[in-house]
């Protein structure tokens, strides 16, 4: 199965952060940011071209731009939410 | 007490009545300015961006300067002074930062202050509404120094959407004192400069909490390159932060190993 990453997610919907494909400083960035593997990361806003898009991370909307985004590889969270 | 004393306003900020009253320590606060000469200690002022580190700034020094609500508002560092029970204190506002580890050019200025500028206490601003995300920074402040106070801004914020923080808790895990604060409104500034007080002499004593290195190599790898820094650049300090930089292929700092420019910050910084 294909991995899926931040920008496969549709608008709402909330995933989980299974590993970080950067390296360096790019890769320092996102974890300075707070996203680790194990993050819950929701799709908040996205721009009209779907560049950036603002997500929510640990209770604070972060714009990653698309290079950025494709770089976080997560698993859907399943179950009720209101 | 005339009606006044009802009025929430009275309440939250100490008013000229509380200024004469020798119980309140905020009378012996005598804000300096910009005057920041003469000083017996030096107060970094830290936080990530956003979290009310220039509104604390202007409490304790008077200045009435740049609070707004944009990002990279203090690009460089701002300074005043004030005293505060016969002691004079040299204040720094340093940038809005996430993280000592990755760094933009203004971020670089508060990284390189605190690391190397040896402040005498360095206060780390946290947004309580925002805690899980701030304890980063205030960690790594913590890995560097001993000498912190924690001021837990915004409570008021953070109890309009129904949060309580334990601030007796997070103080005992931090070993630090945890400063619970609404600097707009002038809340927890008397407990602030007590505290700060306290650890600049010395008469708090603190126990930073200190993330262990998952991997025994690395520690191995720490403890061979740690005498070589600090032979290389004598006086520098947090040679054990560098060379966990450099073992982790940080650009920016091996760099300034490289060309020796990492010798110089140590001096220039604490001149300023």
């Amino acid at each position: 199965m294909q991995p899926i990453t931040l920008v496969d997610l549709p608008r709402g919907a909330s995933a989980q952060v299974v590993a970080l494909h950067g390296v360096g400083p790019e890769r320092q960035r996102m974890v300075d940011l707070g996203i680790l593997p194990g993050t819950i990361i929701t799709v908040e806003v996205r721009s009209p071209l779907g560049d950036p898009t603002a997500y929510r991370v640990r209770d604070t909307l972060i714009a990653l731009r698309r290079e950025q985004a494709q770089q976080v590889e997560v698993l859907l969270v399943q179950g009720d939410r209101s | 007490m005339t009606e006044q004393a009802l009025t929430p306003d009275m309440a939250a900020a100490p008013s000229a009545q509380c200024a004469t009253c020798p119980i309140y320590s905020s009378a012996q606060l005598v804000k300096l300015g910009v005057d920041a000469s003469g000083y017996d200690y030096v107060i970094a002022l830290a936080g990530n961006p956003n979290t009310g580190k220039s509104t604390i700034f202007n409490a304790l020094t008077g200045l009435r300067q740049h609070t707004g609500n944009w990002s990279g508002k203090t690009v460089s560092r701002a300074e005043g002074g004030f005293r505060f029970r016969e002691q004079r204190y040299k204040l720094i506002d340093l940038p809005g930062t996430y993280s000592l580890l990755s760094t933009s050019t203004d971020e670089e200025v508060a990284r390189d202050f605190l690391l190397f500028g040896r402040p005498d206490v360095t206060i780390v601003v946290l947004d309580a509404t925002r805690l899980e995300r701030n304890l980063n920074l205030a960690l790594q402040v913590l890995a560097i120094t001993d000498r912190v106070v924690v001021a837990l801004n915004l409570v008021d914020e953070a109890r309009r959407h129904g949060m309580t923080v334990d601030v007796r808790s997070l103080s005992r895990d931090l070993g630090v004192p945890v400063v619970p604060m609404a600097a707009r409104r002038g809340q927890g500034v008397p407990e602030l400069l007590a505290a700060i007080a306290e650890v600049a002499s010395g008469a708090y004593p603190t126990r930073p909490r200190r993330l262990p290195l998952r991997d025994p190599a690395v520690e191995q790898a720490v403890a061979a390159l740690v005498p070589q820094i600090e032979a290389t650049f004598p006086g520098l300090p947090n040679a054990r932060w560098v060379a966990l930089r450099l073992i982790d292929g940080d650009a920016s700092i091996t760099q300034a190993v490289r060309d020796g420019t990492l010798g110089a910050l140590a001096p220039t910084m604490a001149l300023a």
